[in-house]
């Protein structure tokens, strides 16, 4: 396979733009007669731009919404409202031929390799179901030699073509959903949680596979994910999630070593660190209590409520991710400072 | 406590020279319709009163089994402990009657686990589910039951827990469902606390304050802990000793701080390699290359041979002994000097 070379696509210009992108899940009550009470604003106004080439971090803990924008970046869920554009297409208004042509430059790569394989069909079918779906993208007749080239690339053994998923381990099915991903030469490729069901020693060799494949391919990467840590090593640009918002973005080095956000810093502060000496020189923020929950969000400043930093006004005004004087990166708080010591 | 008064004290905790509890080489395998898979092969550690020892593995390793050895719940059949001892204040749990283990359950030795929604029943409410230990195992009246429960809810930092005894499982968070357990496993005051990857199913905010708990706990208690996980990070806050798992073996035991200093075995040293680090930039990350071990074919001589940088011939010929390399810490491999040596450079 070679890499999907053509002198118009420049590595750093922006491929994919989304604007103000909102998924309100309604809450209904009665059996006959459904009345809608309200609605879990899973995702609540969400914009940012991808490049072509970078990796994007997005990161939250549970139920921030990170993997519903996933799912509207797929088409899989149809968002409240908002835009979003791929190569100056809507993705949105997209039907027919042109979801489809869409559909195939971005693809998705599931967290939990075990469910999202089917287990009655084999690894061949499996990498090779996107040619069936495009016939168009590989010539007739060559579809099982495209599935062996991708296995090849993704590291596993060409020959194991006709074996089954639970033939494999955790993480050579993971790099299975890869090839399945890659099948179609897509520019951009969601990432959802992809090592969080892997091992420690194979989770590293899943991230070295990603690396080598973006730098290969010129492959775009949206990557979400909760561990700070991985997030850090793979991504160029990283966007902390609360609550169905961005409360902050920037580069890796913007996020984590000059956060802004009380959210951002709480966050970092709270991921182990594996030396046993840096247990007391480390200052740890405790956030107490749980993520409100998304049906009801506060007023104001989501975050306020578990915020050592909240003030009146945090309730009453809502903060925008804007840059702010403490670091020019956008930030969602109206006190956004630096943290005095990090680490 | 209100009900310490009910429970005999028992003569003497710990005999003299001997540990709180200590685990002798134990054999376990799983007799299955595939064959034999020998899960844990000759594993021993022990615990002293009042300290906190990790167990560190990879899915597989045996660390979980280890421990439902320990607690006498390993399904049987297909689980078979083929030898070994687990002598807790110096008797042998293995040579006790189920009704003995029973009492030791709970009262001496509790656990903890990674999936509260599923260690939790959903039909009941939470107040009666800490409630149940105590009135099954202390004779306790509803009424005493449910204020103990009470008790308990807020020792475990559960906010507002007279008004949520009569909540369910699902009412609540992830991190307050986990606090719901630990309430339920200190019911009985324990001395040994087993936490089963107490923190992997939440996030890292709740996961600090999860741990937090644990270890304050455990001192205000005056417990000692076995914590089970895979996660480095989370054993460098806590542990005093660590005891590296590999393919049903204890491949390397140390002290916390000489641990992650400088690893003596290749797969301990493989693994500190390859996490990415929040406080440290780098490029590829290291990895241990291949596969772990299938347990029904476990390779000859040292089982990490196929994926060790390190192999020699004798590593495939010879199983590797505990080598001792001072200050109590041991590495099972051919050359720990060697990867000693090399880590600490």
């Amino acid at each position: 396979m070679t890499a999907p070379a053509s002198p118009a696509k420049v590595r750093g210009e922006t491929i994919l733009a989304v604007d103000n992108l909102v998924k309100h899940f309604p809450i209904s009550t009665g059996v006959l007669f459904q009345r809608r009470v309200g609605a879990v604003k899973a995702v609540d106004g969400v914009s940012f731009e991808l490049r072509r080439g970078e990796t994007l971090g997005v990161v939250g803990e549970s139920g921030c919404g990170k993997s519903t924008l996933a799912r509207m970046l797929m088409r899989l869920e149809t968002p409240t409202s908002g835009r979003a554009t791929l190569e100056g297409r809507d993705l949105f208004r997209a039907s027919g031929s042109e979801l489809r042509r869409l559909r195939r430059n971005m693809q998705m790569v599931m967290q939990d390799p075990y469910t999202s394989l089917n287990p009655r069909m084999t690894v061949g079918d499996i990498i090779g179901e996107p040619f069936d779906i495009h016939p168009d993208a590989a010539p007739k007749g060559s579809k099982s030699k495209r599935v062996q080239e991708l296995l090849d690339v993704v590291g596993l053994n060409p020959e194991h073509i006709n074996r089954y998923p639970h033939q494999f381990s955790g993480g050579q099915r993971q790099r299975i959903g890869i090839a399945r991903a890659l099948a179609l030469r897509p520019e951009i490729i969601v990432c959802d949680e992809p090592v969080s069901a892997l091992d420690v020693s194979i989770q590293a060799q899943v991230i070295n596979l990603l690396e080598q494949l973006q730098d290969e391919f010129g492959l775009s990467y949206i990557f979400i994910a909760h561990d700070l840590s991985v997030v850090r090593h793979i991504c160029d640009r990283v966007a902390v999630m609360y609550l169905g918002k961005i409360v902050e973005i920037g580069t890796e080095d913007e996020i984590y070593e000059r956060a802004t956000h009380p959210y951002t810093q709480a966050l970092l502060s709270a991921v182990p660190v594996p030396d046993p000496d840096a247990r007391t020189d480390r200052t740890i923020i405790r956030l107490t209590g749980d993520v409100p929950s998304p049906a009801d969000p506060p007023s104001g400043c989501r975050f306020r409520t578990r915020c050592w930093k909240a003030q009146e006004v945090c309730a009453r005004e809502e903060p925008h991710a804007v840059p702010r004087a403490a670091d020019p990166h956008p930030s969602a708080c109206h006190f956004a400072e630096l943290r005095p010591t990090t680490h | 406590m209100t009900h310490s008064a009910v429970r005999p004290t028992p003569a003497s905790p710990t005999p003299p020279g001997g540990h709180l509890l200590e685990v002798r080489d134990l054999h376990v395998e799983f007799r299955t319709g595939e064959g034999v898979a020998k899960v844990i092969n000759g594993v021993s550690y022990h615990l002293d009163a009042g300290e906190t020892l990790a167990v560190l593995g990879e899915s597989g390793s045996g660390k979980s089994v280890t421990a439902q050895a320990i607690m006498g719940i390993l399904d049987t059949p297909p689980a078979h402990v083929r030898s070994g001892q687990i002598l807790y204040q110096g008797r042998d749990l293995l040579k006790q009657s189920e009704e003995q283990r029973r009492q030791v359950r709970g009262k001496e030795i509790a656990m903890i686990f990674q999936d509260a929604l599923s260690a939790l029943n959903p039909v009941f409410p939470v107040g009666w589910q800490i409630g149940e230990t105590l009135r099954q195992r202390e004779g306790m009246s509803r009424a005493d039951a449910r204020a103990r429960s009470v008790e308990l809810m807020d020792l475990v930092g559960i906010p507002a827990a007279a008004k949520r005894l009569g909540d369910y499982p699902h009412q609540f968070s992830g991190g307050m469902r986990q606090r719901v357990m630990i309430a339920m496993a200190l019911a009985l005051n324990p001395k040994v606390l087993i936490a089963d990857e107490p923190t992997t199913a939440l996030d890292v905010t709740v996961q600090a304050q999860i741990m937090d708990l644990l270890t304050g706990l455990r001192r205000e208690l005056d417990m000692a802990m076995i914590l089970i996980t895979h996660d480095l990070g989370v054993v460098a806050g806590v542990a005093d000793r660590i005891a590296v798992m590999y393919a049903g073996r204890i491949v390397e035991h140390a002290d916390v701080r000489s641990l992650y200093r400088a690893p003596a075995h290749p797969y301990t040293k493989g693994l500190l390699e390859s996490i990415p680090r929040l406080d440290m930039r780098g490029q590829a990350l290291s990895t241990i290359k291949g596969l772990p071990p299938n347990l029904m074919r476990i390779p000859s001589g040292c089982p990490f041979h196929p994926r060790c940088p390190y192999v020699q011939q004798v590593c495939v010929d010879v199983v590797p002994h505990d080598l001792v390399l001072g200050d109590g810490r041991t590495s099972a491999c051919h050359f720990a000097q060697e990867v000693h040596d090399d880590s600490a450079r």
